[in-house]
């Protein structure tokens, strides 16, 4: 999943937050790479999963906030549209899928304790050389995928030991990627070095995930890439792309359509596997809002 | 015979042609060639199993040859030495500043050149996708090179088929790819382009297929032949109909 960043990274690393938290619920291992934040911080930030009783509270009142709202103006134009149902705001029972987090409380430790985690911080990675073949790719990316490999091999995610006792998944967060922390100029210059390193590092990462019991969420600052090529095929090497625009400093920020929000979701592209068709939702266009205890897209 | 089809897919995605042409020509009898570079063998086998074909079946009597581009990458960068055959890999351009595609091509060569035994009707080269080829770094003029390669022996030399699809936006900034794509589209005999509908996502159309018999190249001063139809892509199966006439809206 390629998430391009919102353009100061709030938004977009709190949904990568809600990927690492899910995955320490459901009993998934975790692996999280980062060139500027230590992975041990990120985690010790995850947001707290609410537990059954207390997330049908926390959802009713925000609901409750939302109708008190007037939405029953005619539409004029669009009359076609006004029959449709709303998108739900909040999820019925029947169709729960995942848990719920409150964002204003961190995860307590006992959580972590029957998971395993796997970091790499890459200022700690430098000193390590590269045994695999680095063709020609960025030393901190091609770092970074051996370490991944090695984890997917040592752990047992791509089956090759059939003695392994029960089948888990590695849930892999990557932060920032492209940027020039990961020394890549992709992000600071209009005509970078190396235009191939990303591209290569998004295609081996995608062997080594299609062979293992994995997954994976990248976040990329890409409103910094002013190589639009690079955006186009990053895009077609990945199976989910979406985009986080926050409403800070932009002119959307005062406009009364989105008073409610903070930003807009743009799905750019959603994953076709196993099969001809895919699964396209109803509604496409998305905003999300940050309250005090939920991140909600709708 | 000795055709080269392209297939072209902008704002929408086009691989629903591949498992098409896949399941066609291996129900037809033909030893096929498909160099998958973007997905899993398993995504195709399960797809092709909804078309009716077996991939492993077809694979196990030589039917068809399968390079798995993911795999044959991981196996390049992390096998280790003692692993790799006399064979150089097919995609031995990543690991090396020489980008010519000369290994993939070879591989094609020995895949599709028949053996005494074989009794099956014409080869068939299917590669999904193209464009990927430049995000690994090959120059755009290696890539047409090796197509070039590529239809000599295939095409001409053993009479066979080819079928490629490639991505092209419109307002790309991707100037490799788009110089790639329209130099193809000058040599293609027949072109599957498809296209998410300008008014955006609709339920009932996901695109318009336009299909374009290059007749122009017999040099017999005709045009083109352009016919176009929507689609609907369902689980097992795609309609198609003319423009408008969608189930949904009669």
């Amino acid at each position: 999943v390629f998430t391009e960043e919102d353009k100061y990274g709030l938004y977009c690393n709190l949904l990568l937050k809600y990927f690492l938290a899910e995955g320490v619920v459901c009993g998934h291992d975790l692996f999280v790479a980062s060139a500027k934040e230590h992975p041990d911080n990120i985690l010790k930030e995850l947001p707290a999963p609410l537990l059954d009783g207390t997330y049908r509270n926390e959802l009713g009142e925000e609901a409750t906030a939302v109708k008190s709202e007037d939405f029953q103006d005619s539409m004029k134009i669009a009359w076609r549209y006004q029959n449709l149902p709303k998108m739900e705001a909040s999820p019925t029972t029947s169709t729960k899928f995942g848990h719920y987090y409150d964002v204003s409380k961190t995860m307590s430790p006992e959580l972590f304790q029957s998971i395993k985690w796997h970091s790499f911080y890459l200022p700690e990675e430098l000193s390590l050389q590269p045994k695999m073949k680095t063709c020609n790719m960025n030393s901190a990316y091609a770092r970074l995928l051996q370490s991944i490999q090695r984890i997917i091999y040592q752990e047992g995610f791509d089956g090759c030991d059939p003695q392994k006792k029960q089948k888990n998944i590695l849930r892999i967060g990557i932060q920032s990627l492209g940027s020039v922390l990961w020394g890549d100029d992709i992000c600071s210059s209009d005509t970078p070095e190396d235009i191939h390193s990303l591209t290569k590092f998004l295609y081996v990462l995608r062997g080594l995930l299609r062979k293992s019991l994995s997954a994976c969420i990248i976040t990329v600052p890409a409103h910094l890439i002013q190589n639009k090529a690079i955006m186009e095929r990053v895009t077609n090497l990945s199976d989910m792309v979406v985009g986080l625009e926050s409403f800070i400093g932009s002119e959307r920020e005062t406009n009364p359509l989105y008073k409610d929000y903070h930003g807009l979701v743009h799905v750019h592209q959603i994953p076709r596997l196993n099969s001809l068709i895919c699964d396209v939702s109803d509604t496409k266009d998305l905003a999300f809002r940050l309250k005090r205890k939920l991140f909600t897209v709708e | 015979q000795g055709k080269f089809t392209l297939l072209r897919d902008t704002r929408t995605d086009g691989s629903f042609l591949v498992h098409h042409f896949l399941s066609f020509y291996l129900r037809a009898g033909c030893k096929v060639c498909f160099v998958a570079l973007l997905q899993s063998f398993s995504h195709y086998n399960i797809v092709a199993q909804k078309l009716g074909v077996s991939l492993t079946a077809a694979k196990e009597r030589g039917q068809l040859v399968f390079l798995e581009g993911l795999k044959s990458c991981l196996d390049l960068l992390f096998g280790e030495e003692e692993e790799q055959s006399g064979q150089p890999s097919p995609l031995q351009f990543i690991s090396e500043s020489a980008s010519d595609l000369r290994a993939l091509f070879d591989f094609i060569r020995t895949s599709l050149t028949p053996a005494g035994s074989d009794s099956w009707k014409g080869p068939v080269l299917l590669v999904d996708d193209l464009s990927v080829l430049l995000s690994l770094g090959a120059r755009p003029v290696a890539v047409l090179d090796f197509i070039h390669y590529c239809r000599v022996v295939v095409c001409s030399q053993l009479k066979g088929n080819i079928v490629v699809l490639v991505h092209s936006n419109e307002d790309s900034e991707d100037e490799e790819n788009e110089l790639v794509v329209n130099s193809l589209c000058h040599h293609s005999d027949l072109i599957l382009w498809v296209e998410g509908l300008v008014t955006g996502f609709c339920k009932d159309v996901h695109g318009q297929i336009k299909i374009i018999k290059r007749v122009s190249l017999e040099l017999t001063a005709e045009q083109d032949l352009v016919q176009i139809y929507q689609y609907k892509i369902q689980d097992k199966n795609v309609t198609f109909f003319a423009r408008g006439l969608s189930a949904a809206v009669l």
